[in-house]
């Protein structure tokens, strides 16, 4: 008897949907066994961390905060993954967005500047995480080289470089020799939604983000053209669509949201540019892509479950003592189980009973 | 029906024998209670529609299937194959349809890769080069396989089988890839193996053949035998019903077709291959009018999807005027842009060229519509006009689906193949390229599509048919031509093309006739 993976005459759109939630549920489970080996109540630090920041307001806006970079990430990265463009640099492209908003918020600090340098900022943002997404895009459409490595080792460029900007030229003077800039001017700043409350437009604007993405993917040429160069290449071309020219798409859309949401979150819920603005938002949203399934209804949901982690993860550091760090072991079994419970959509399980025994003699 | 007894009069114990033998897959029944007998000194004919249960019932043979149901016997005794090698060490060889070389490796380092001993290179080397001169299958050991024709890359395959020394050699559609003049000599190499005793399971669907060379035929339907029966006994006609089921509707050709303007102009074509091992296409020059279909012979891997991919736009050509559609000059226009002129294209491989497999029809309507017509507005998907041509494909040429708009790879080879060219001709295109048209596809379905090319051409489109099928070229095409080594030769006239004459073309000959004609014209 042995048990075997037969393949599926077409996709199974059940499982689509349930794939993402078996998942969750065998993550729950070896979150248990993890608990349970720190010697902590498995029940309670699972309440802690996923039902808790759900039973007040301010964690609610607490949640849709980090959802906010989260989504807004996953949407553009879930573009480039459809069209077989793999962009690991969000976290790069997120914190140069940072940068290049912030220039022009430096830059205007103090001055009469007016309504336009918000605008400019956001703008600036989207356009340098675009850009930046683009050195990758173009050193793979040109050289052949890997995207998945050169992207990813310019987000310790991109790091470095921030790090250069707040310790030297951009340093608060007086910010007694603290690694910042400036808190920034209000006219600088993402305005907030409630008074008083921690909700900002950002929220809307990654909301926008996700009916656009949807519009796209759904409704244009465009879209199906991202979505067919991903699953068939060779199909692709034949329909007149090229595949180098639509990474370049792919990632520079891709850039521009997570530069967009690098300067919202500076110009945000932080208010100045100093290190250590991201707590690896790059990386997770490639965690959500693939939880929410590629599809920007499911990235919504699936960035508001991974904001949902953080939340809890601070509140289970604060109560329970349980270290930060859990929460990225979390993570990281999450995409493990989504990846490998994926398989089951073109694939399913088979018991197979069949006797091996070989009764022949002659040869 | 003969009493397939009468064939063998005396009783011989059976080499192989199937019994009851039931393959499921799902819901699907891929081989349902097959009975068959097959006894030394025989040339054994699997007859079969596409989807019948041929490859399903062999690969059980041969132990790459596990049965679901009955039992295979050899030599009278039961048993049951684990795997392929098993199969081999009983003494049952096969040589598949699609070969399984390494491009880059020698002919002996191929075979050695084959076999299940240790025997070092050099024994291997020298056995290959005995046993194939001992069946007049010449072969050098110590060419790479790139360099070789698809021919002498079946030999390797029928050599390798043949060093296992079998009794019993299954061979799935051997003469797909040859010339006629190449599978000539295959069949005297079977009769050979025939003489020594030894047994061979011959599968295929081209009729004459099997009726020349084969003793008995078992005919499969829909996974069931049908028959087994004398092939020499029997026509071609009755053969074709017992594999259909039903009579096969001729196709008529329209009774007055004008050719009009040249639509379709090819002018010194010369192209470096793309690929490593590509074929270089070398000085192809044609025109095709409106009105007329011009076919294209030749054994696969000579050129004919290097042509394919220059004559859509797959692979631009630097110099416009090399590829003229209806007077424009497009050589180094993009396939989206020939479309907008009114050509259409075709490719070989339905699933992953001609289509997005794991995509919905509609999505596959729109990935070839989009450049023209009315399914894209300003950027905008119109997503009834993608239907429309999904239902009226379905409708004229009665596509068989389970539901209204599938994904591309639920349906069947044929009909697929039906939508995949329906969807083009529904555009009444002025230009139709297209490659293979009814490969792997039933016969019902390849009539339907050889008819609706013949009515395309009547309604004033230049149609290019590429065929490995010389019955189908000398059926449906006005002028038929030959590609060899990336060349293409003169195009005969349908009258004039033989089947020996294209044969010899197809294997090379009197190129330099032909290139003494180019001489001329310039």
């Amino acid at each position: 008897m042995q048990l075997v993976l037969e393949k599926r005459a077409e996709r199974s759109r059940t499982i689509a949907l349930v794939s993402p939630l078996i998942a969750i549920g065998l993550t729950l489970v070896t979150m248990s066994v993890l608990f349970a080996l720190l010697g902590k109540n498995p029940i309670t630090a699972l309440g802690v961390y996923f039902i808790a920041p759900l039973t007040d307001g301010y964690s609610l806006q607490e949640i849709a905060v980090k959802a906010t970079p989260l989504v807004m990430i996953a949407i553009g990265l879930s573009l480039c993954y459809l069209a077989n463009a793999w962009n690991i640099g969000a976290e790069g492209q997120f914190l140069i967005g940072a940068v290049a908003g912030s220039w022009i918020a430096v830059k205007t600090q103090g001055t009469e500047a007016g309504h336009w340098v918000l605008p400019a900022m956001l703008l600036a943002g989207a356009a340098a995480g675009a850009l930046y997404a683009l050195i990758p895009a173009l050193c793979r459409v040109k050289f052949g080289a890997s995207e998945i490595l050169t992207s990813l080792m310019l987000v310790y460029v991109a790091d470095l470089l921030l790090d250069y900007l707040v310790r030297g030229p951009w340093r608060d003077p007086a910010g007694f020799n603290f690694p910042t800039t400036a808190e920034f001017d209000p006219v600088a700043t993402v305005p907030l939604l409630i008074e008083g409350g921690r909700l900002h437009l950002g929220s809307i604007i990654a909301l926008i983000v996700v009916i656009c993405a949807f519009v796209l993917l759904d409704r244009t040429i465009k879209g199906f053209e991202i979505r067919v160069v991903g699953v068939a290449p060779r199909a692709a071309r034949f329909g007149g669509f090229n595949a180098n020219q639509l990474v370049l798409v792919t990632f520079a859309i891709s850039g521009a949201l997570a530069g967009l949401a690098g300067i919202i979150e500076v110009a945000g819920p932080i208010g100045h540019l100093q290190p250590g603005i991201s707590p690896g938002y790059g990386f997770t949203a490639i965690i959500v892509a693939f939880l929410g399934r590629l599809n920007p209804v499911g990235i919504l949901i699936a960035g508001l479950f991974l904001a949902l982690t953080f939340i809890g993860g601070e509140q289970a550091q604060i109560t329970m003592k349980i270290p930060l760090d859990v929460t990225k072991v979390f993570q990281g079994i999450l995409l493990f189980y989504v990846l490998a419970c994926d398989s089951l959509i073109l694939y399913r399980f088979k018991l197979v009973f069949a006797a091996r025994q070989v009764q022949s003699g002659a040869g | 029906m003969p009493d397939p007894a009468l064939a063998h009069p005396a009783p011989v114990q059976p080499l192989l024998q199937t019994v009851g033998l039931t393959k499921r897959y799902g819901d699907f029944l891929a081989n349902d209670r097959i009975d068959i007998e097959i006894v030394p000194r025989e040339i054994h004919a699997l007859l079969g529609e596409n989807g019948a249960g041929k490859s399903t019932l062999v690969k059980t043979i041969y132990g790459l299937v596990q049965p679901s149901g009955g039992e295979l016997r050899w030599q009278g005794r039961p048993i049951k194959l684990s795997g392929p090698s098993e199969a081999r060490s009983l003494g049952i060889g096969m040589v598949f349809q699609h070969f399984s070389l390494f491009d880059n490796l020698t002919v002996a380092e191929n075979v050695a890769l084959g076999l299940d001993g240790k025997e070092p290179l050099r024994a291997v080397s020298a056995r290959l080069a005995d046993v194939a001169r001992d069946y007049g299958l010449p072969l050098d050991p110590k060419r790479e396989v790139w360099q070789l024709s698809v021919g002498e890359r079946q030999r390797i395959e029928i050599v390798r089988a043949l060093m296992q020394n079998p009794k019993f050699l299954i061979l799935d559609e051997p003469t797909a890839v040859l010339t006629p003049q190449e599978a000539d000599q295959l069949f005297i190499v079977l009769e050979r193996l025939k003489q020594e005793g030894r047994a061979i399971l011959y599968i295929s669907h081209k009729l004459d053949e099997v009726k020349r060379l084969c003793d008995t035929a078992t005919i499969l339907r829909g996974g069931r035998k049908v028959a087994t029966c004398n092939p020499k006994l029997e026509t071609a006609g009755s053969l074709a019903r017992m594999m259909v089921g039903s009579e096969i509707k001729e196709v008529k050709p329209s009774a007055e077709r004008r050719t009009t303007v040249p639509r379709l102009v090819v002018n010194d074509l010369t192209l470096q291959p793309a690929e490593l091992h590509g074929v270089r296409l070398q000085n192809i020059s044609f025109e095709l009018k409106g009105g007329e279909i011009l076919g294209i012979a030749g054994v696969a891997g000579n050129g004919q999807d290097e042509l394919f991919a220059a004559l859509s736009g797959e692979r631009l050509v630097k110099e416009p005027g090399t590829i003229i559609i209806d007077g424009i000059a497009c050589g180094n226009l993009s396939i989206s842009e020939r479309r907008k002129m009114g050509a259409a294209f075709v490719p070989e491989e339905r699933l992953g060229h001609g289509t997005a497999p794991r995509m919905r029809l509609s999505e596959n309507a729109l990935l070839t519509g989009h450049a023209a017509g009315d399914m894209v507005r300003h950027g905008f998907i119109n997503a009834a006009a993608t239907l429309r041509t999904v239902d009226r494909t379905t409708e004229t040429f009665d596509v068989r689906k389970a539901k209204r708009d599938p994904e591309a790879a639920s349906l069947s080879g044929g009909n697929l193949q039906k939508f995949v060219v329906g969807r083009e001709i529904l555009r009444q295109p002025a230009v139709l390229v297209v490659n293979q048209p009814t490969w792997g596809v039933d016969a019902g379905a390849a009539a339907i599509i050889r008819q609706a090319l013949i009515d395309l051409a009547s309604a004033g489109a230049a149609v290019l048919v590429t065929s490995q099928d010389l019955d189908e070229l000398i059926e449906i095409a006005d002028r038929i031509a030959v590609m060899f080594h990336g060349r293409l030769s003169a195009a005969l006239p349908r009258m004039e093309a033989t089947r020996e004459k294209l044969g010899l073309l197809m294997g090379g000959a009197s190129l330099d006739q032909k290139e003494a004609a180019h001489a001329t014209r310039a």
